[in-house]
């Protein structure tokens, strides 16, 4: 039965709406919350009092709070989110032109560590006490104790100073390198696209640590959750009536217990992209990434006030629409679901 | 009889859950050193100053980016100072931040999560409305936006971070109150004439006690490392205060020179403070509740 799985979705799209709006509500508390005059805070720290209160003026900071909040509200349907101080120009350009940096860096670590802690885990789970088991173990709480800052400078330490394999941690392409012709932001897409492999590989050769770096980290979580889903999804009846009914320890294995045991990790995968977009920030700080991680981080350095707020805003938004992906890739994986 | 038998049984009770967390530190080896570590760190907390070999603060050129050695265990940075005192000195300040936070988010959570989960109705939709929005945030970014918009201040700090947990505690609060609210205990309690207020806090919240533990031990981790995390990018802890996150921040503009023991120690051991939460926090659950061992 499809319709019930369209309601399905149609019902989380609808669930998103709430929160979405709750989230733009905190971030303009956040932007009215300063304990001095937000128009100061806007205007930057060289502003005159003639500059602050045009400023007040320009964006109603004068007027009472409800009705900042449609103001404010109005701003964002146009896609403005202020003016940033350092830079000069509109907070949302400025991100839009970064963000591709932070999203091929943040995909690309999702799938290593996808790659390497979904086989980890189902492996862990089908042979307890062997030695996958303890070596899972091991790496699920030495993952989840690492500061991602830390790992990302001994990687650093290790693969650019002792063994030189690594390009000097300095952004997303050696100076040598010309960036290829912007298609999608990606530099891995856009020089495959021009047919730069030259320029391909110096690209992927200064993604990979940060990237692991960032893997490392989102690793345990979902090595964590794969094992224990796995394991539960093994000694469950319908896998005893499965093996019972003679299947193939195949078709047993990836057939029923892996696609029932992917809908816990499907949902580990929301809470792990919470700690990823912040656990970018500080990644794209050790390693120079130009991000969006690191464009709030030089905001927050210079107090350009409007840039943090709109990197927060942004990023928030952004986790709602993952996690609404994420539930909908829910709605379609779930088993159960057009069953009853 | 039953005057004579009623003692007895309270004391064997409490032996018997003596014995059980004997018996689990015997059977895990692994719970009782994360204990033991736990005890270390406590240790450097509370006498940091004393046991520091060096003024954590004092700078000296002439030894300025020397690599350990017997006299400086961790090597001293670029200004001099002695990276172990440091280190130490620091243990205080970053425990302190942590359980601040965690303390602060443990009692309103338990507030929060308590009054929601008795009472239900229109509080209980309210107070799920505002838990979904924080978690809609990525955490680490709501800290930053909170400190930002708050100021930069090691307080800030404290309540960026209690933030971002209260829903945690609150949702599990909230879960075990629920659960309990019409349990024949509660009803029992309310009928012999006591307040809910009173029922709440005294008969029902004490049984989410165990779990909120656990929480307790893994956030204290967490927050060690969101704490140091906010401190790495600038926030919060200023320099020359003694602080990890701090440290490796500006042990890592010499790390690519070849000058590693900045950075590495206080990561490594910002590292094992927070492993020793977690080792402790998974112990802890495995006494509390030993089916949810993975």
């Amino acid at each position: 039965m499809p319709s019930a799985r369209v309601k399905m979705v149609l019902g989380r799209v609808a669930q998103a709406v709430p929160v979405a709006v709750g989230v733009v509500v905190i971030s303009f508390l956040l932007t009215r919350a300063l304990p001095g005059d937000p128009a100061a805070y806007f205007a930057g720290p060289a502003a005159d009092e003639a500059s602050i209160a045009q400023i007040r003026e320009a964006r109603g900071l004068d007027k009472p709070l409800i009705q900042q909040f449609v103001i404010y509200v109005g701003e964002l349907l146009r896609g403005e989110l202020g003016t940033s101080i350092s830079t000069g120009q509109s907070v949302a350009a400025d991100l839009a032109r970064r963000l591709p940096a932070s999203l091929e860096l943040t995909l690309t670590a999702l799938v290593i560590s996808c790659a390497v802690a979904l086989p980890l885990g189902i492996l862990a789970a089908t042979r307890p006490g062997s030695w996958v088991d303890h070596l899972c173990r091991v790496l699920v709480t030495a993952g989840v104790s690492l500061p991602t800052f830390f790992t990302g400078i001994v990687l650093i330490y290790v693969f650019y100073y002792l063994l030189g394999l690594a390009p000097s941690p300095l952004g997303r392409l050696d100076f040598i390198y010309l960036p290829p012709e912007r298609v999608s932001g990606f530099y891995l897409v856009d020089a495959a696209i021009a047919g730069d492999w030259g320029t391909w590989l110096g690209a992927l050769k200064q993604l990979i640590l940060p990237a692991v770096t960032l893997a490392l980290f989102t690793l345990a979580p979902i090595a964590r959750m794969t094992r224990a889903a796995m394991l539960s999804a093994l000694s469950s009846d319908f896998i005893r009536t499965a093996r019972a009914a003679g299947l193939t320890r195949r078709k047993v294995l990836y057939g029923y217990a892996l696609r029932n045991a992917l809908l816990p990790v499907v949902t580990t995968l929301g809470m792990v992209f919470s700690f990823t977009l912040g656990a970018n920030v500080l990644v794209e700080k050790v390693f120079a990434w130009p991000g969006i991680g690191s464009y709030a981080v030089e905001a927050l350095v210079v107090s350009d006030y409007a840039a943090v707020q709109g990197f927060v805003l942004a990023m928030a938004l952004l986790f709602v629409v993952l996690n609404l992906v994420i539930d909908i890739a829910y709605a379609l994986i779930d088993p159960r679901i057009g069953l009853t | 009889m039953a005057e004579i038998s009623m003692p007895s049984a309270r004391v064997e009770k409490a032996g018997g859950t003596l014995r059980h967390i004997a018996y689990v530190l015997r059977t895990n080896p692994v719970t009782m050193i994360a204990f033991a570590m736990f005890a270390f760190f406590l240790a450097c907390g509370v006498f940091g100053p004393a046991l520091a070999p060096y003024d954590p603060l004092a700078s000296n050129a002439a030894i300025a980016l020397q690599p350990p050695s017997a006299a400086h265990w961790f090597g001293t940075d670029n200004l001099g100072r002695d990276v172990f005192s440091r280190v130490i000195v620091a243990t205080r300040l970053d425990l302190m931040i942590s359980v601040a936070a965690v303390a602060l988010s443990f009692l309103a959570g338990s507030a929060l999560g308590a009054v929601a989960g008795y009472w239900g109705g229109w509080l209980d939709a309210v107070l799920n409305r505002l838990l979904d929005t924080i978690m809609a945030f990525p955490l680490f970014v709501l800290a930053m936006g909170i400190v930002a918009a708050l100021g930069n201040t090691i307080e800030n700090i404290i309540y960026a971070t209690a933030i971002i947990n209260v829903p945690f505690y609150a949702r599990l609060v909230r879960a075990e109150v629920n659960i309990r609210r019409n349990a024949g205990f509660a009803l029992a309690a309310k009928l012999s004439g006591n307040s809910d207020l009173r029922v709440l806090a005294l008969h029902i919240f004490p049984n989410a006690l165990p779990p909120m533990m656990v929480q307790v031990s893994l956030n204290l981790g967490w927050a060690i490392l969101n704490a140091a995390g906010l401190s790495f990018i600038g926030l919060g802890v200023r320099p020359p205060t003694p602080e990890w996150g701090i440290m490796v921040a500006e042990g890592a503009n010499f790390i690519v020179s070849g000058e590693w023991w900045l950075a590495l120690f206080p990561g490594l051991w910002l590292m094992l403070a927070v492993f020793t939460f977690n080792l402790l926090g998974d112990g802890l659950r495995d006494m509390v509740d030993p089916r949810k061992r993975t």
